[in-house]
């Protein structure tokens, strides 16, 4: 297995072409960041203002718990019909991938933006205020800087999501990385399923670090070494 | 069941890096209670531990009512000791009635004979059992809880209770009121209690005998607090015992203790002295007279019948006639 | 748009096909939950094994359940095994952690309040760590049940032989026959839903003794 695995990732025909792995390579990831981004657009607001008002807090979380129940193949398949009437082309093959990666992408970020905020400190916030600081300066100079590693959390759970969705719609005809799986169990080639695997596999993991480098990036040194220090203490 | 008297001979407790208990040793007769008293770090809880083996000790031995504790079943032995700490641990899943049945559940009584002792313990720390046995620990005052905790710690009606720092977490109020009910218990059940606090006026307060120990796990003295109290055997002891030791024995006796010569039938309280109970410390009483700036506080009974007189000579000579103690 | 009689012609299919989904996920909830039970305890008694558990298990979640699948087709081919190994690994992961926070969260004075008490270790373990872990453990049953159900509409991919609902999804897609895409969509979101509100309501009578939980974060 792993031999076929190896020759069929080393052969020059797969790494070019409409077929080819940059192609498919670019396709998952353009898909994925556009889903992504989109997710980040709706869920981020929302989350922070429930977070930072506190207002609706029931509703939304368990909207977002509701939504994360859902299976991606069946949003995928319902999207479907509806996108290839409007828009033969994309709506076909791309647009139900995308709504299906956004639906799944935006509880987590969501769930996380609220639980971030809503998990600072009231004291600090107190402190702040009363240092005379004005609402604004609250939320951008202390609120959202703790918050960071919680949302952090929830943009990196999403990513994985998005991956891992962006996967699925090859089932539906879509291209990306998943294609290789899906063609290779029809066609029985276990080279193909296996080179796939791995690909899937190194990109997942190269987000995941990715994201773990901006997290590291954006959460404030304080907590950076706030935390290291716990962990260290904590083995138990 | 009949207390029983608690011995520690030679005990240490080693860690790797350190010394938690060195070397301790001494012993508590049946129905006393004895104190373990001192700074953070002197191994007191250590020691306490040892004693229901959630801690076994590196040397030594210990035993209880003469039997050495390595010999006994550790989970027979936790059962049979009553064990109290300051969170109290109550499981927050089982009612107060069900917390109290632990110990009598795990030792197989039937349900019968473990509802009324339920309900008699809950009465006993002041719990109206109908009220009390159906709720849950979330539902309970910090006091509340404490008390249900002895209750459990009574439940098996166990010779030996192990106490660490029971009444740390409640606010000085109630912890008065608890420290005053467990001694009411006391006078009633004479278990033999072995009582852990940082605490030198709870340690005086609480303690038949008080061990002062210091860092280190050493034992620095044992003995009764007035002895502590009046012959500090070390400076160690002096400073935790504070200063004010002269004032704090002073609390250890009361008015009724002294000699009082009833005056004669002409006799009048002067305006200001203050009147006190046969029960009142000579502290309470001499802190009353320095209050009103008067040199004389007269004792009464219940009736407001006078039965004599306390001068400030009085009590400078109570302190220093050889330690009239009781309490 | 959507042909009704061919619908109402297939309910037994449906039925079929409900059931098949139902037994599937239920089988890998099932096994998945005691070996998670026990990796927990393991973990919990044992700290050294607890990151590595977990690291383990985080490496299997980051994996797309599709290429999962199509990796063991080479394995185990296109047996029950196949779509079993990959359902039970993912519900590991939820409840690994999920069961292992439980019995963290048990408050340390408890603990040692039992010890005095003289529970042995087998007895405080059953009747005072699990009953307080419940909460979290009832949580982790819920993602899990939930996660579990979508993923059995993937392993349609492997075959009519499998897939649940997820069948008529494939099969309406293949022949574009939009009415069937729907057939099988649609139930199965019903199907994961229903769960989901029927396990949240298990979640809050799970613990009448303390104030409800937030919802968890990721």
């Amino acid at each position: 297995m792993l031999d076929k695995t190896i020759t069929w990732l080393t052969d020059p025909t797969h790494w070019a072409g409409p077929n080819g792995i940059p192609v498919r390579l670019f396709e998952h990831i353009a898909i994925s960041s556009v889903s992504l981004l989109i997710a980040l657009a709706i869920a981020l607001p929302i989350g922070l203002y429930i977070g930072h008002t506190g207002r609706r807090t029931a509703f939304a979380v368990n909207s977002a718990n509701l939504w994360r129940a859902l299976p991606s193949l069946a949003v995928i398949a319902i999207v479907l019909p509806i996108t290839s009437s409007i828009d033969p082309e994309f709506g076909f093959k791309v647009y139900p991938t995308v709504v299906a990666m956004v639906v799944l992408a935006v509880p987590p970020i969501l769930v996380n933006a609220y639980a971030g905020l809503a998990g600072v400190d009231r004291d600090i916030l107190e402190a702040a205020r009363g240092q005379g600081m004005s609402e604004r300066q609250v939320l951008s100079r202390a609120e959202l800087p703790l918050a960071v590693p919680v949302i952090a959390t929830g943009i990196r759970s999403a990513a994985i999501q998005v991956v891992a969705t962006a996967t699925l719609g090859a089932v539906f005809g879509f291209g990306g990385l998943g294609r290789y799986l899906v063609n290779g169990i029809s066609q029985n080639d276990t080279g193909q399923i296996m080179g796939g695997v791995v690909l899937v596999a190194l990109l997942v993991i190269v987000t995941e670090l990715l994201i773990v480098l901006i997290q590291r990036l954006a959460t404030p040194r304080g907590l950076l070494l706030a935390t290291t220090a716990s962990a260290a203490q904590s083995p138990g | 069941m009949k207390a029983v008297s608690l011995e520690f001979r030679h005990v240490s407790r080693r860690y790797a890096d350190l010394v938690a208990v060195k070397d301790l040793s001494f012993e508590v007769p049946a129905g006393k209670i004895c104190v373990l008293v001192g700074p953070s770090g002197c191994g007191k809880t250590t020691s306490l531990k040892m004693v229901n083996r959630l801690i076994e000790p590196t040397d030594g031995q210990i035993l209880i009512g003469g039997r050495d504790i390595m010999a006994q079943d550790p989970i027979e032995l936790r059962r049979g000791t009553g064990y109290v700490i300051q969170q109290v641990g109550l499981l927050p899943h089982l009612t107060v009635g069900n917390n109290v049945a632990i110990v009598p559940r795990l030792l197989g009584w039937d349900a019968p004979r473990i509802k009324a002792r339920v309900d008699e313990l809950l009465a006993l720390v002041g719990l109206d059992p109908a009220a009390y046995r159906d709720r849950f620990p979330a539902q309970l005052s910090g006091g509340e809880r404490q008390r249900v905790g002895v209750a459990r710690a009574l439940a098996a009606d166990p010779p030996l209770m192990l106490m660490d720092e029971p009444f740390g977490a409640v606010d000085p109020i109630v912890r008065e009121r608890l420290q005053n009910e467990l001694l009411r218990l006391q006078e009633q059940l004479a278990k033999t209690i072995v009582f852990v606090t940082h605490d030198i006026d709870e340690a005086i307060k609480m303690g038949d005998l008080v061990a002062v120990m210091d860092v280190g796990g050493v034992l620095a003295q044992f003995g009764p607090p007035a002895e502590i109290l009046a012959n500090p055997a070390s400076d160690f002891v002096a400073r935790f015992v504070g200063a004010d030791r002269g004032l704090k024995r002073l609390s250890l006796t009361c008015v009724g203790d002294l000699n009082l010569q009833p005056p004669g039938d002409d006799f009048r309280p002067r305006p200001g002295q203050p009147l006190v109970g046969r029960r009142a410390t000579l502290k309470d009483t001499l802190s009353q007279m320095l209050d009103a700036d008067v040199s004389a506080a007269v004792v009464v009974d219940r009736n407001q019948k006078v039965l004599g007189v306390v001068t400030y000579d009085q009590i400078a000579a109570a302190l220093h006639d050889g330690g009239s103690g009781a309490k | 748009m959507l042909d009704f009689g061919w619908m109402a012609d297939h309910l037994d299919d449906l039925l079929y096909r409900t059931i098949q989904h139902i037994w599937l996920a239920g089988i890998a909830v099932g096994i998945g939950f005691v070996i998670s039970f026990a990796l927990a305890v393991l973990a919990v008694r044992r700290r050294a094994t607890y990151g590595p558990i977990l690291a383990v298990s985080d490496i299997l979640y980051t994996i797309p359940s599709l290429a999962l699948f199509a990796a063991l087709v080479s394995v185990t081919g296109i047996t029950l095994l196949t779509v079993e190994i990959p359902l039970v690994m993912y519900t590991l992961v939820i409840f690994v952690r999920n069961i292992a926070t439980g019995f963290d969260s048990v408050p340390a004075d408890v603990l040692e309040a039992a010890n005095g008490l003289g529970y042995t270790g087998r007895q405080r373990l059953w009747r005072v760590e699990v009953p307080l872990a419940v909460p979290l453990i009832v949580a982790g049953l819920r993602l899990a049940v939930v996660s579990t159900l979508g993923l059995v509409t993937v392993t349609s991919i492997l075959g009519d032989s499998f897939g649940g609902l997820g069948f008529f999804i494939l099969q309406g897609y293949s022949r574009s026959f939009p009415t069937e895409l729907y057939f099988g969509a649609v139930p199965s979101i019903v199907l994961a839903v229903a769960f989901d509100v029927l396990l949240s309501r298990v979640q809050r009578r799970a613990t009448p003794w303390a104030r409800p939980l937030m919802g968890t974060t990721v």
